[in-house]
């Protein structure tokens, strides 16, 4: 192992954690927005996972990426529709409901793809990218910190967005207000069902966008079952942050370099079992749950659904 | 409900009369809203999913059908494939009912059959063969429950939400399963990573002059025994009483902590167990790729029968059959088997929406 701390090596492993922490950060955005307004969202691996699919195909069909962006983000959006009548609108059990979701993309997924591809696996072409002069050319971090995918780039923009958003407008007050208390909203002259209807749209549509990255620019191709766990991942990372966008991004940073020592173990020819180098991510989440999860703050109305009038 | 709004009549008789199939077609109603309805609609809505990809609904649930319950051989089949079903509705009902979600019986699945395929290979020819199986399961049992310590401690003594603890155990309890497969219990003289395999006469024996596994009797037993457990007894009220109200149960003296971690040993033992039946009764081996993922499709099923030990029993059967046919089907019709991932979410969501238009009904007619 005393070839491991090569340039190349290096380069790899942080090109990797940042390719792996932007699907994970764009879906623990999204999982914050609604934990915010009270609605706990396990379907977020469906999400995900339809977003990877349906953006995989746009831009397989359109050969556009910034079709099959779009394409994902409608795909998440769609999965969260059906989140949103029945957990928000209905009432239904977000964790059963939930569930649901995720076992139904991934059915749907496999089930569409084997259809299309039967057992192919179609690539993309290489993902355009963004050069930013001059960075670009400095040694390890130019090519993997600044010669990315324009959307890492909307991604630590939404991070900024986000904090402005939750802590200096009155949206972001409504939206906390519907998940710490939503019947004092209501008696405010809010709208708790319309808000929490809207958080969980935009946790679909991120958690798509999130899906076709990783599809897209970080696999270039389409696997059924490919986000392995990303969107839980990302309920971890929202429960942690505690509200703020920016623990979303740095809890995304160490399980995105966690996740690419998988890769870069391998590139370094490691013979350890994939298995062992794959628990590192997990691994970590618990680790990081062990020590900080009482730390952990949840909204006090999360996963309770609102009635009027009920007690 | 209907009977409480029929006016009172002034002939008591009379009235208990016109009450009785009153009463009667309600909880037929509510049986077609709950039970039987979402599970038609469920199979309704996968059969569009079916059209869509140009796949005719009634050739592949007319399939699916045959081969599992109109044929000896599949009911045979679907028999014995209850058993480590049966296990982890014992693992679900109770922790669903001391309101603990345990969604990584997955990995606990896994481990109890690694460990019951790596021990009871190794036990043969010490000793006798009930000792074996026996030695095999408790270990998996063990195995399971120790999976669940981390996730269980932090619920109980830190208040770390169990859904996402007991996901990324699962995560990595799977991983660790295939791990050990490959690394420590790997059998010498495969080429394919496995554990060594227990002599089909030293499984688990099968019943009459059939192929069905006796696991499928313990499967029975285990469910039966929860289910009686968690209503009948001091301990089962006590759970239920901290997945009702963990607040008030506290306060009426209870050790919640406690009897979370009783909760979570017991859940994620049955969850081991489901996996040593599959081992020690029917596969005998493990292979390091081996993962059915039951552990998730179960739980619908336990919802729909609302935690009830004999509902469930009846619906591991049908969903045993469809398992059997399906798997079947995807050599025969060439539809993956990923198709009852889509069935089984579509019956989540159905089951659902019978509870909203239930729910909404009893509220117009108070």
């Amino acid at each position: 192992m005393g070839g491991l701390l090569t340039e190349a090596f290096l380069s790899s492993l942080l090109t990797g954690a940042i390719v792996a922490a932007v699907p994970i950060l764009l879906a623990g955005l999204g999982e914050q927005m609604s934990e915010k307004a009270g609605v706990l969202n396990v379907g977020i691996e469906g999400m995900m996972l339809m977003g990877a699919y349906t953006g995989f195909l746009a831009a397989f069909q359109t050969s556009s990426l910034w079709l099959g962006f779009l394409g994902g983000i409608l795909g998440g959006l769609l999965t969260a529709l059906v989140m949103a009548i029945l957990c928000v609108r209905m009432g239904l059990n977000q964790i059963v409901i939930g569930i649901g979701l995720t076992l139904g993309a991934e059915g749907l997924t496999a089930l569409l793809h084997h259809f299309q591809f039967s057992r192919s696996y179609p690539r993309l072409p290489a993902p355009e990218r963004l050069d930013i002069p001059g960075l670009t050319d400095l040694p390890v971090i130019g090519p993997s910190l600044f010669a990315r995918h324009p959307i890492v780039y909307f991604a630590l923009l939404a991070v900024v967005v986000l904090a402005l958003l939750y802590r200096r407008t009155n949206l972001g007050m409504t939206l906390r207000a519907a998940g710490e208390r939503p019947a004092a909203l209501d008696v405010a002259g809010g709208n708790v069902v319309g808000i929490r209807l809207a958080a969980v749209l935009f946790t679909g549509a991120m958690a798509g966008l999130g899906g076709a990255y990783l599809a897209n620019i970080a696999a270039g191709l389409f696997i059924p079952f490919m986000t392995g766990g990303a969107g839980f991942i990302g309920i971890v990372l929202a429960m942690l942050a505690r509200g703020r966008p920016l623990w979303v991004l740095i809890g995304a940073l160490i399980f995105g370099a966690a996740l690419s020592l998988t890769t870069a173990l391998q590139v370094a020819g490691s013979t350890m079992p994939t298995e062992v180098i794959q628990m590192l991510p997990f691994a970590a989440v618990m680790l990081v749950l062990v020590l900080f999860g009482r730390r952990a703050k949840l909204p006090s109305a999360l996963a309770v659904s609102y009635e009027r009038g009920a007690r | 409900m209907v009977d409480d709004a029929t006016p009172a009549a002034e002939n008591p008789d009379a009235e208990a009369a016109r009450a009785a199939p009153l009463a009667w077609r309600g909880s037929m109603k509510r049986f077609l809203t709950l039970t039987a309805g979402p599970i038609v609609a469920a199979f309704v809505l996968s059969a569009v999913i079916l059209l869509l990809v140009g796949v005719n609904p009634l050739t592949y649930y007319g399939y699916i059908l045959e081969r599992s319950l109109f044929s000896g051989l599949g009911l045979e089949q679907t028999a014995t494939r209850m058993a480590p079903l049966l296990f982890l509705c014992a693992s679900l009902i109770v922790a669903f009912r001391a309101g603990i979600w345990n969604l990584g019986t997955d990995g606990q699945f896994l481990l109890g059959a690694v460990v019951a395929a790596a021990i009871a290979p190794l036990l043969v020819s010490v000793l006798p063969g009930w000792a074996v199986l026996l030695t095999g399961f408790v270990l998996a049992m063990i195995a399971g429950g120790l999976w669940s310590i981390v996730p269980a401690l932090l619920k109980a003594y830190q208040g770390v939400n169990e859904i996402i603890t007991t996901l990324m155990m699962s995560f990595l309890g799977v991983l660790l399963a295939s791990t050990l497969v490959k690394l420590v219990f790997r059998d010498p003289e495969t080429t394919v990573p496995q554990t060594r395999t227990l002599p089909v006469e030293d499984r688990l024996p099968r019943l009459f002059d059939t192929s069905i596994s006796s696991g499928l009797i313990w499967g029975l037993v285990a469910v039966l025994a929860v289910h009686l457990m968690m209503t009948r007894t001091a301990f089962g009220m006590k759970l239920r009483m901290v997945g009702a109200n963990p607040a008030a149960a506290s306060h009426a003296g209870l050790s919640v902590p406690l009897l979370t971690m009783a909760t979570f040993a017991l859940s994620a033992g049955f969850a081991g167990l489901s996996g040593a039946s599959e081992i020690l009764g029917v596969a005998g081996n493990v292979r390091a790729d081996w993962n059915p993922a039951y552990g998730l499709m179960v739980i619908p099923l336990v919802f729909l029968a609302r935690f009830h030990g004999v509902g469930s029993i009846v619906l591991v059967f049908f969903y045993s059959a469809l398992l059997i046919g399906s798997e079947s089907a995807a050599r025969r019709l060439g539809v993956p088997q990923d198709f009852t991932l889509v069935l089984v979410a579509s019956l989540l969501i159905c089951l659902g929406l019978g509870e909203y238009i239930d729910y909404r009904k009893q509220k117009q007619e108070r």
